[in-house]
């Protein structure tokens, strides 16, 4: 079973693990905790009955037995280091370790007051270990879906940064808002609970909406102020803040998922496990970008895009309205930037944070590609996206955000115009 | 509500070494940011390499003072690695690459990669015990006037703290008043200008990059002494902003202004935090529009908009001057 088939397996299973906290919750205190699914082809289930020992360094800690929902959890004296077995001969019939070496987890981490969440993988039990084609093509599968969400983003970024000069610190707000108001409309207990394609259009108008608001309530007065674009980044690292903090707020520091695709049944493509809701994904902001590109080439307000981002006193004196233009690009990068933010949660999770996370490897991709280009910022945003899934091979996944940061860094060593850029821009 | 309670917390903040280390970070961001004009987003890996440099070095059975010495060269590599390619290119890509850089450190010191060295997410404990020795006073007894009191403990720390930032202004003032320092200003004005009569803007930015760093280093290595613990989630990007906020409320490119702003901020932090909780304990329609952690998350949207309102507004701060702040196009 591949790698991502694991993963895709991790994300379901920490989301319901997370979305159920009210199971057999034990009083405060440390604890180890999970659920026990068994994923099929076809269908995913619980497993009830199964017994979990967790121990400490071979002394045993206590025993949990997972009940009708695949719950399991063993209260832990405090915090440190457990380990947890899963007892394979309880296992119903059909039902075995994805990974038959993987009955014990070991170095289980626990911190204070933690109730910490593992998971043991089930399902066939086929014991096929996974071929170096089929991890090489589901990397590079997630590394394009990484890639076609950070396009997205990078694009509206690329765009503002053309014609405003700005760069925004704040645009990773715009990904979480996009994703936020679509959970609101899709999964919320408050909210309508729409289908998630019905969820998208009020996300993708909210980030319309907070890209113009932005644009008249701020940006525009500072340009009037003649504010240089150093405060301007500053006090975007303070808008990003505030509206981060407030996401915080209303939403809560849980990742969550949208409840119709957390465990999207995995079908096979030329021998590639992929789950299709990350081809959707690329296939989707493909078609967007090349509107985005068609728009640029073909529309008259794209050519006067284009003009302002080139020369913008050349642009005004040629009758071109530039705080029109301005504000159109940031209607473009708040819509484009919450599309990004749907497909993100769609492919991962939901959380107040995700945005700011995800705007580090946009600067990369942005940065790779060539500070301004529009079109560099999408080959950037595919190299970066590729980059930082197919590095899983070498170094542990944990670090994988890393090696997208450590691209950029060595981009600006050897080409700091990138890809695409022009010398002349860097100065 | 306990309005008192509120007061007393608020001052408390104030003096403890919690703000001297934020104080004397931000002396060195003020130079960097405030005097040199350039734009270091990832000012909290300066903190953090030092913090953990002293800690790796006690751990693999050097002396403290050794640490001390590791954590501050740690801070100066990094200012140079940092800097060397950046500094030749526009603001924005220092921006960029700072704030990523740090992120990137500190994903991998916090990974389980790195764990041998910097034992992960669970940081390095307990290295600073040499410190503790050396205190002249009773850890355990209150010293102070009633409400106002402190450890034995933490007076020790608050006066090396203080002390630290005292000499850290007192150099500042110094390399500022210096023909280096005129140098600096100037190459932050127009660097063309500073070029044309032979001043080498790359080096003095460099310089300007890892003096702040280095002061940056002994602030992060205060705060890991004071709480004998490095931990890689206590560096997180919003350090920094935090930072931004104390130097420009301060008055950047001013002598006072990042202990100015390091105390108000302080003070301003912490009495709202205590209103907030007290708020949320006590007033019906706050307790039911928000939870516990909402009401502690209230002061970082607030940080955030007060940072955007004084970089808009009052842009020199308490006690700048406009003319050197960074506000206008010129």
């Amino acid at each position: 079973m591949s790698k991502r088939i694991r993963r895709s397996l991790i994300f379901g299973l920490v989301v319901a693990g997370v979305l159920g906290l009210a199971a057999p919750a034990l009083a405060e205190g440390e604890a180890i905790k999970g659920r026990l699914v068994a994923v099929f082809a076809e269908e995913r289930g619980p497993v009830e009955g199964v017994a979990v020992e967790v121990s400490q360094d071979g002394t045993a800690i206590g025993s949990s037995v997972s009940d009708a929902d695949g719950r399991w959890i063993v209260a832990v004296p405090g915090p440190g280091t457990y380990q947890a077995r899963i007892d394979e001969s309880t296992l119903p019939e059909g039902v075995a370790l994805t990974d038959p070496d993987a009955a014990e987890l070991s170095e289980i981490a626990v911190r204070e007051g933690e109730e910490k969440t593992v998971i043991f993988r089930l399902g066939e039990g086929t014991t096929s270990s996974v071929s170096l084609y089929e991890r090489l093509g589901s990397l590079t599968v997630l590394g394009l879906k990484l890639g076609a969400i950070i396009a997205l983003a990078a694009v509206g970024l690329s765009l503002v940064f053309a014609v405003t000069g700005l760069v925004n610190f704040a645009h990773g707000e715009i990904v979480t808002l996009g994703a936020v108001v679509a959970y609101f409309f899709h999964a919320s207990p408050v909210g309508p609970g729409w289908p998630l394609a019905l969820a998208a259009i009020p996300a993708v108008i909210a980030g319309g909406l907070f890209g113009w608001v932005q644009e008249k309530g701020i940006w525009k007065p500072l340009r009037d102020r003649r504010t240089s674009l150093i405060a301007m980044m500053v006090v975007s690292i303070g808008f990003a803040f505030a509206v981060r903090n407030l996401i915080l707020i209303v939403f809560d520091g849980e990742p969550r998922a949208f409840p119709d695709f957390a465990g999207q049944a995995v079908t096979q493509i030329l021998g590639i496990p992929i789950a299709p809701k990350h081809l959707f994904t690329i296939g989707a902001s493909l078609v967007i970008l090349l509107g985005v590109g068609l728009f640029l080439q073909r529309t008259r307000q794209g050519t006067a895009m284009r003009a302002v981002a080139d020369n913008k006193d050349l642009a005004e004196s040629s009758g071109i309205d530039v705080n029109q233009i301005i504000a159109v690009t940031w209607v473009m990068a708040g819509t484009l930037g919450a599309v990004a933010g749907v497909l993100f949660g769609l492919t991962e999770t939901v959380q107040w944070d995700m945005g700011f996370k995800l705007l580090l490897l946009i600067f990369a991709a942005v940065v790779l590609g060539g500070l301004g280009t529009t079109y560099g910022a999408v080959l950037g945003a595919f190299v970066v996206g590729l980059a930082v899934e197919l590095s899983t091979f070498f170094v542990p996944s944990e670090l994988k955000t890393a090696v997208g940061l450590i691209v950029l860094i060595i981009m600006l060593l050897i080409r700091p115009q990138g890809l695409l850029g022009s010398r002349e821009r860097i100065g | 509500m306990d309005w008192l309670g509120v007061l007393t917390d608020g001052i408390l903040a104030v003096i403890g070494p919690f703000t001297a280390a934020y104080a004397l970070s931000a002396i060195g961001l003020n130079l960097q940011f405030g005097y040199g004009g350039l734009l270091n987003f990832g000012h909290v890996a300066f903190m953090m390499v030092g913090a953990y440099g002293t800690a790796i070095t006690v751990e693999a059975g050097g002396s403290l003072w050794l640490g001390i010495l590791v954590g501050v060269l740690a801070a100066v590599v990094l200012g140079l690695l940092l800097g060397i390619p950046t500094l030749r290119l526009r603001a924005d890509y220092l921006a960029i690459t700072t704030i990523a850089a740090a992120e990137a450190l500190r994903l991998i010191i916090r990974s389980s990669w790195a764990e041998p060295l910097t034992n992960g997410v669970f940081g390095i404990q307990g290295f600073a015990d040499a410190f503790f020795d050396l205190n002249p006073f009773e850890p355990a007894a209150l010293y102070g006037i009633d409400p106002f009191l402190v450890t034995g403990r933490k007076l020790w720390v608050m006066v090396v703290g203080w002390g630290v930032v005292a000499l850290a202004t007192l150099f500042v003032r110094r390399i500022i008043a210096s023909p280096w320092g005129r140098a600096l200003k100037a190459i932050r004005e127009d660097e063309d200008a500073a070029a044309s009569i032979g001043k080498n803007a790359f080096r003095f930015k460099l310089q300007a990059l890892t003096i702040g760093g280095a002061i940056a280093g002994l602030a992060g290595i205060l705060l890991g002494i004071e709480q004998q613990n490095v931990t890689p989630d206590a560096y997180l990007p919003q350090v920094t902003f935090i930072l931004y906020v104390i130097v420009i409320l301060g008055g950047a490119a001013t002598v006072l202004g990042p202990i100015v702003g390091a105390i108000v901020f302080q003070f301003l932090f912490f009495t709202l935090d205590s209103f907030m909780s007290e708020a949320q304990a006590n007033v019906d329609w706050v307790g039911r529009l928000l939870s516990p952690s909402d009401a502690a998350q209230v002061k970082f949207v607030l940080v955030g908009v007060g940072l955007m309102l004084l970089m808009v507004f009052r842009p020199q701060g308490i006690l700048g001057n406009r003319e050197e702040t960074l506000i206008d196009d010129r």
